[in-house]
């Protein structure tokens, strides 16, 4: 039970088994009170499941915060031919690093979260899309989908209930790109990896041309217990537009970096000073990116209050996303930390659409120049423009999370921007 | 009649101010070019399928939180779009200034430059100046195979070239590679295209200088080039092409869109083969055998002699070319009809198969080579010799009537040809060592320096049009045999091609109702004579 730093302000519902090797098996999984939830799905018709999840308010986890029980109710009712789930496991957002704790330690949480799932969306077929990096975690899931399999949960009349369910742990290859939803099914379906023009959306045609919805892990691993427990349970905790609990993603310069799981509104000076140990001695809070690097930089001023749920964050000017908490001291270059995430998107880019194609590397070359001291104010006022162009232009959003912590730091960083810049002409004119 | 359709209902939407209706599924764009409103767009292609990438045709929709891609975006009724708007243009800036940061610049000597999207489109609507000051990325060249060659730093990443190949040509051996600003366009194989028979329409769709013709290249400017109307003489599927042309010589052969025909599309073995209209060993005068020598002589006095030769009744036999124009074919057979009827033979060469276009069935390099031999066959010339359009002409080795050759080069005959004959009429564009025995040799231009028609394998009535101005005393072979017709009684002499043309539909039952002024570019389909039941 060393799962490093634990809190006890931590609320441990899907990170409850973490740290404990047992809960990588079917039995320790069962002794810890699994696989209860989908005989009780099962036993529940489809529209009663999707209630269920709709009360809860579970939204999804994977960024964009979307109802969960509200999508799977755009799948048609009528089937005409086969349904999809995809579970997106392709976690690769730099500073996230949640779905692969809940794939190494509690693969079986979400086996059962993707066969309810699949049920009330009425899928045959459930693919577990993981991150290519995600050795040992695939490893975990595989043996575990193995385990389920030979013990009648997946596969053919699952649990005497006369439904078929299949479950396939697909690796990917290590684009971040393939963890867009529409990518991600370019990527099964063997094509390169480039999201798709919506409409139409994937509940309509999706997956080999197939209604399918995509959830990502933390949302999965969920449904059991909101299925065991009921909507109104998990709605103890956070507020009555975000409720449940949320795996907070810590880094950067705090003394207990880590995984947490807490209520969501919970406030973000308590998160970094008193769940996360505070700074090292002698340094003060910086900047906060809340939400994985893809959305808007907070300053300092701006944290102050912040309670982190989806609306909280938004009030202080940037999103939750994944609840990815990027935490930095002031002994962080903003130009340079920056730059790396532009670098990031740059390399990321699939390369389909003209402004993220040629606008991330620009983005990079520029804030290159300015780090070393060749930059000039009017780059400023280009990377905001460019940062502009890129907003909205594209097929996906990885060119709008490219462009959001430019602009957000200048906005907020500028002082940062322009020492650099001046101390380069200082150089040039000595 | 056509089957009846019943009338569609239409969508109407307002596209900058301009009231449309088009039929519910038009895209944007293209009710858009339907006013004659181009939005600026590379990956889209009319013959392709639509990724949406480009984003250069994004365009404001009243309603829609962001920018539409228009080559996707359905039309709606009461839709109002704006493709000028502060928004719409802004963001074409944008986009455009996006494609300069890497792009070489190399306009001047670019072969592209000219006909260049990229070039068209920024000084257009783009800045005045780049904002670039960061170094530029670089590929450089790749030999594709064939006649391709590869560009990279010119590449604006549109991918038609990659979708041609996968959905047209069904031939995928071009693929992107790498990902973001490093992605290329790549070969799978070190022979790339080489060998793929509809390679070649991937030059023509690239909106940039990236791919280009090795055979054209730094050939001529593209302002440089008259663009002539014309149809593809290299098989009898008679694709649409536009003759380029500089300094009186073709530069390259261009596929002109034409949907019932070749949609957008030529064969390599087409577009190949033009270097022969080039060529400048011409019959340039009328000869006139005297004492044994051929001697050049004015029109009218080798009319007027061959007038009084053929006044004498003698047995007649001819010889076609089906690559001469229906007009010069029909006026042969009415020469020779005239005259006391004869066999026409033609020879015809043959492919060993079709090569088709699978992403466009109806297209394909036909088995039969020759552009006309509908119209021969129509005219109950007799085709002899083999697939390689030789022999056959063993009977008129000692035929001792009047022999006529029209537009056959005669390749296979000897000095001989024709020896025995009592008058020996040859009407021919280049000169032939089976001539040499010819009493009249007349000097006709060839598809390309003049007007006329041919009839594809398909019953298509088409119009070409003359690109390069042929020798001076060159007359179309209509006009010199009509001359022999006007002077035998059978009608007016015709002055203009068209004349020709109505003079044909007299003759040719399945062009009756045909006027040549309504043929246009896009061709007409043969009237198939009406067969009256116990007839």
């Amino acid at each position: 039970m060393a799962y490093p730093y634990t809190h006890e302000k931590e609320v441990r519902v899907l990170s409850r088994g973490w740290g404990d090797p047992r809960t990588r098996t079917l039995e320790g999984w069962k002794a810890m009170g699994g696989y209860t939830a989908l005989p009780k799905a099962l036993g529940m018709s489809r529209a009663e499941v999707i209630d269920e999840v709709k009360a809860s308010g579970l939204r999804g986890r994977g960024g964009a915060g979307f109802p969960t029980g509200i999508k799977w109710s755009f799948m048609p009712g009528d089937k005409k031919g086969a349904h999809y789930l995809c579970c997106n496991a392709d976690e690769s957002e730099p500073g996230t690093f949640k779905d692969r704790e809940l794939l190494r330690w509690t693969p079986h949480q979400l086996i059962e979260g993707c066969l309810i799932g699949a049920y009330a969306i009425q899928a045959d077929h459930v693919f577990i899309y993981c991150r290519g990096e995600f050795f040992e975690a695939t490893q975990v899931l595989s043996r575990a989908v193995e385990e389920a399999y030979e013990a009648g949960y997946i596969g053919k009349d699952i649990l005497g209930s006369g439904h078929d369910i299949d479950i396939t742990v697909f690796a990917g290859a290590g684009a971040y790109i393939c963890g867009e939803e529409t990518a991600l099914m370019n990527s099964i379906e063997g094509r390169r990896g480039l999201p798709r023009v919506k409409p139409p959306f994937p509940a309509a045609v999706g997956l080999f041309g197939k209604p399918t919805t995509i959830n990502n892990v933390e949302t999965l691993s969920s449904i059991p217990h909101i299925v065991n427990n009921g909507g109104s349970w998990y709605r103890q905790w956070g507020s009555e537009k975000s409720p449940g609990t949320k795996l907070f993603c810590v880094s950067g310069h705090v003394r207990r970096p880590g995984n947490y799981e807490l209520p969501l509104g919970f406030p973000l000076e308590e998160l970094i000073y008193d769940v996360c140990g505070g700074f090292r001695e002698g340094r003060s809070l910086k900047a906060v990116i809340p939400g994985g690097s893809s959305v808007p930089i907070m300053s300092a001023a701006d944290c102050a209050g912040c309670l982190l749920d989806y609306e909280g964050v938004v009030e202080r000017g940037s999103m939750l996303g994944c609840a990815s908490v990027i935490i930095m001291d002031d002994s962080t270059n903003i130009v340079k930390q920056v730059r790396r995430m532009v670098d990031f998107y740059a390399h990321e880019s699939c390369g389909q659409c003209t402004p993220c194609r040629e606008g991330t590397q620009w983005l990079s070359r520029i804030l290159v120049r300015i780090e070393h001291g060749r930059g000039t104010e009017e780059d400023l006022d280009t990377l905001l423009e460019l940062g502009n162009q890129m907003t909205g232009t594209t097929i996906c959003v990885l060119s709008d999370s490219a462009a959001a912590p430019v602009a957000s730091s200048i906005q907020k960083f500028r002082d940062d921007y322009l020492a650099l810049i001046r101390r380069g002409e200082k150089v040039g004119a000595a | 009649m056509s089957e009846f359709t019943p009338p569609q209902e239409m969508v109407t939407l307002t596209i900058d101010g301009q009231e449309v209706a088009v039929p519910p599924g038009t895209t944007i764009l293209q009710a858009a070019e339907s006013t004659g409103n181009r939005i600026p767009h590379y990956c889209y292609h009319p013959g392709l399928s639509a990724p949406a990438q480009c984003r250069l045709c994004l365009v404001e929709v009243e309603g829609a939180p962001k920018l539409q891609p228009s080559c996707v975006t359905q039309v709606r009724d009461g839709q109002v779009v704006h493709t000028a708007s502060e928004k719409a243009k802004g963001m074409r800036q944008g986009v455009l200034e996006f494609y300069l940061a890497n792009h070489p610049l190399d306009c001047p000597i670019c072969d592209q430059s000219g006909e260049c999207k990229l070039q068209d489109y920024v000084h257009a609507e783009g800045r005045k100046h780049g904002r670039s000051r960061e170094p530029k990325r670089v590929f450089g060249r790749d030999d594709f195979g064939g006649d391709v060659l590869f560009y990279g730093d010119r590449c604006v990443m549109c991918t038609r070239c990659v979708r041609f190949m996968n959905e047209v040509a069904q031939d995928p051996r071009l693929t992107v590679v790498e990902r973001g600003n490093r992605s290329v366009i790549d070969t799978f194989f070190e022979d790339g295209v080489e060998g793929s028979p509809y390679a070649g329409n991937i030059v023509d769709i690239c909106p940039v200088g990236a791919l280009v013709s090795k055979d054209f290249l730094h050939k001529a400017r593209a302002w440089d080039l008259d663009h002539t109307p014309s149809v593809c003489p290299n098989c009898s599927q008679g694709c649409n092409i536009d003759l380029h042309v500089r300094d009186n010589r073709v530069q390259r052969l261009k596929p002109r869109a034409n949907p019932d025909v070749n949609g957008h599309w030529m064969c390599d073995y087409g577009r190949n083969r033009f270097e022969w209209m080039n060529r400048e060993d011409r019959l340039s005068f009328p000869l006139l055998r005297e004492a044994g020598e051929a001697r050049p002589a004015e029109w009218g006095t080798v009319l007027s002699g061959l007038l009084e030769n053929l006044e004498e009744p003698r047995p007649i036999r001819a010889v076609a070319s089906p690559f001469s124009s229906t007009e010069d074919l029909v006026a042969l057979r009415r020469v020779v009809d005239a005259l006391g009827g004869g066999d026409i033979l033609f020879r015809s060469p043959e492919a060993d198969e079709e090569i088709p276009l699978p992403g466009f069935p109806q297209l394909a390099r036909r088995r039969d080579l020759s552009p006309n031999r509908r119209t021969a066959e129509l005219l109950q010339m007799k085709r002899v010799g083999g697939a390689d359009g030789r022999g056959g002409l063993e009977a008129l080795a000692d035929y001792t009537g009047t022999l006529i050759v029209l537009g056959d080069a005669l390749t296979d005959q000897d000095a001989d040809f024709g020896r025995q004959a009592a008058l020996y009429l040859y009407l021919g564009s280049h000169p032939s060592p089976a001539a040499t025995q010819a009493d009249v040799v007349l000097p006709i231009p060839t598809f390309a320096e003049q007007e006329g028609t041919f009839i594809n394998g398909q019953g298509r009535v088409q119009r070409f049009w003359p690109g390069l101005v042929g020798p001076a005393q060159a007359r179309p072979a209509w006009m010199a045999l009509g001359v022999v017709l006007s002077r035998l009684g059978l009608g007016e002499l015709p002055g203009t091609a068209a004349e020709a043309f109505l003079a044909a539909t007299g003759v040719l039952p399945e062009l009756q109702g045909l006027r040549y002024e309504t043929i246009g570019t896009r061709g007409a389909i043969l009237n198939e004579p009406v067969l009256v039941a116990g007839s």
